[in-house]
């Protein structure tokens, strides 16, 4: 579904994302671990196209399409779907505008807006006044009316209390089980693992992928260790 | 309203007057009036609650109006255009609630018409009711003026929702000239819209708040196109003892020229006061000038403002284009926004109406 090859990227005339290759295939979950700066959120922007992240070598392709020159609209139509860390807020536009936008199907938003308790936040500005969490449900009740194919799922748990991130959790996992779904998620907490079935793990240092390996094992060795043992390890199982 | 007005106005001034809120229909109002150049067509009052004339016969019929010309102006020791010729007179009886707006309209019609009115508008204590006026200058209507001097009167514990809406063209020059005057547990809400293109407003509507508890908030929308110049301000005086007073106005400049003003004077310790001013600027050419003022004698007063002028967010478009929107529909879908009629405190009956009407005005422009 998603093939990144040799990708470089700059953002301000500073080399961010360095020579890495990816691949996400149809019904496949893969979280992308990394410290602060790593380069996690650049990858994310840079595939869903925004302004200001610019690729220098290599080549962005999905569905077999290369989208290196697409704008986001056109990704959007391809249906890869991004859930913002930070999200901004819009003084006047109604959450339930964009919900309206992104489908027709009323009963839809009304059933989902339930389950991700935000019947209330549909008549109010996008993100103005929203809490943390109220921020993120409102990005994935966004973002599952768009049935992307591919989910771009930027820390989805930063700011939730336990009891969203299992609402969420669920919500989400609900939706990758349906056939040809797939995520990439950048996570910290590794909350999310504990809902969403995933096989694959990946280390960004520096904006490199340092290591692959089973999400589990490798967040818990994260937990113990910190990211310097990946570093230790990246000869044995660095994959660019 | 009399079919013969209709027909004499022709489709397309019908549709200019029309935009401006004015309801031919007559079927949610309570009252009526509309003035074309000088020549009052017609006024008609539906409800026992409201009295509406000509203010010229109501000179000559009630007495009682003579206190009240001027009275306004003379208060803050102002002078006021004596050559005016035709306006409206409304009053609101004694405690009545009228529950469906009383509407107005002012029409220029003749090629460099200078329209001046000068409107007297009355609540009688403990009266409530809702004043929609619509300004607007037929397409023939080239280098048209209008001048409008409203005097409102609110008296105690009255309350009074006016929403004045103006939809000029380029080379119509106009200056609005109001004063609210406030008793005791009186509130004024003024809702002013201005979405069409116009050469040139200068307006400073005042409220005094002369009562103890009196309240006045106004709030404006405002676009300005190119060539347009619009110097648009508020000023609320809290005279009295646990007044309160709010002002909110809204720009978006395409390329004209807007200086948004507001000024709250304090005049009484126990006060509260607010002002918030927003501008976007959609163009190069475009400028927006805030002049928020805030004046007080005493130290211990509860007066804020907040102003941001700015263009749109590129974030913000990016985050809808990021939902599937062009850019060029995020961009209307944020001014829209910004614009929404919610700024304005409308009474329910007529937030759908003008909200149409707005939709139309910025679907023009957008």
């Amino acid at each position: 579904m998603l093939e990144i090859k040799d990708l470089s990227v700059e953002v301000a005339g500073k080399k961010i994302i360095r020579n890495i290759n990816l691949n996400i295939d149809d019904s496949e979950t893969m979280v992308l671990f990394g410290p602060n700066g790593s380069g996690k959120t650049t990858l994310i922007k840079a595939i869903m196209g925004f302004e200001g992240y610019h690729i220098k070598s290599g080549k962005i392709v999905f569905n077999g399409k290369d989208m290196n020159d697409s704008p986001i609209e056109q990704r959007v139509r391809e249906r890869i779907g991004i859930m913002y860390q930070h999200p901004p807020k819009i003084r006047g536009v109604k959450l339930a505008q964009i919900a309206n936008f992104l489908t027709s199907d009323k009963a839809k938003i009304t059933r989902l807006a339930e389950k991700l308790s935000l019947r209330e936040h549909l008549n109010r500005d996008v993100n103005l006044g929203f809490s943390g969490g109220e921020m993120k449900r409102s990005e994935l009740l966004q973002v599952l009316l768009q049935e992307p194919r591919l989910l771009l799922l930027d820390e989805p748990e930063s700011g939730v209390d336990l009891e969203n991130i299992s609402l969420m959790g669920e919500v989400l996992n609900d939706y990758l089980k349906q056939k040809d779904k797939s995520a990439l998620i950048i996570t910290h907490t590794g909350y999310i693992l504990d809902y969403v079935k995933v096989k694959k793990g990946c280390v960004m240092i520096d904006g490199r992928f340092w290591c692959t390996g089973g999400p589990k094992e490798m967040f818990e060795t994260i937990k113990k260790k910190g990211y310097e043992k990946c570093t230790e390890c990246h000869d044995a199982k660095r994959v660019d | 309203m009399q079919k013969e007005l209709i027909k004499n106005l022709g489709i397309q001034d019908l549709e200019t007057v029309a935009s401006s809120g004015m309801d031919f229909s007559e079927k949610a109002r309570s009252a009526s009036f509309l003035q074309q150049d000088n020549r009052v067509e017609f006024y008609k009052s539906l409800s026992d609650g409201v009295e509406i004339l000509s203010v010229e016969e109501a000179r000559e019929k009630l007495p009682e109006i003579k206190e009240y010309w001027g009275k306004a102006f003379r208060l803050l020791n102002r002078e006021f255009p004596e050559d005016t010729q035709g306006g409206y007179f409304v009053r609101v009886k004694k405690g009545r609630t009228v529950h469906l707006p009383i509407q107005a309209c002012l029409f220029l019609k003749a090629q460099g018409f200078k329209q001046k009115v000068h409107n007297i508008i009355i609540l009688e204590e403990g009266a409530k009711a809702y004043l929609i006026t619509g300004c607007s200058a037929s397409k023939a209507a080239g280098e048209g003026f209008h001048l409008g001097i409203s005097e409102f009167f609110i008296h105690k514990g009255a309350h009074l929702n006016f929403t004045m809406i103006h939809s000029w063209k380029e080379d119509v020059s106009v200056k609005p000239i109001s004063i609210a005057l406030l008793d005791a547990e009186a509130s004024f809400i003024s809702n002013y819209i201005c979405l069409k293109p116009v050469r040139e407003i200068v307006m400073y509507p005042s409220a005094v708040l002369a009562g103890a508890k009196a309240r006045a908030s106004f709030n404006s929308l405002l676009l300005s196109h190119p060539g347009s110049f619009q110097d648009i301000g508020s000023r609320v005086i809290l005279k009295a003892k646990d007044t309160q007073a709010e002002i909110i106005a809204r720009a978006v400049s395409t390329g004209g020229k807007v200086i948004s003003r507001g000024h709250l004077k304090a005049e009484n310790r126990d006060i509260k006061a607010h002002l918030e001013c927003r501008g976007l600027i959609l163009s190069e050419k475009g400028t927006i000038h805030a002049i928020p003022e805030m004046e007080s004698d005493f130290r211990d007063v509860d007066m804020s403002h907040e102003a941001a002028i700015g263009k749109i967010n590129k974030e913000e478009i990016e985050y809808l284009c990021s939902r599937g929107f062009s850019a060029q529909e995020a961009q209307s879908i944020i001014v829209r926004g910004f614009m929404d009629v919610g700024v304005l405190a409308l009474p329910e009956l007529l937030k759908q109406e003008i909200s149409g009407i707005e939709d139309k005005m910025l679907s023009e422009a957008f």
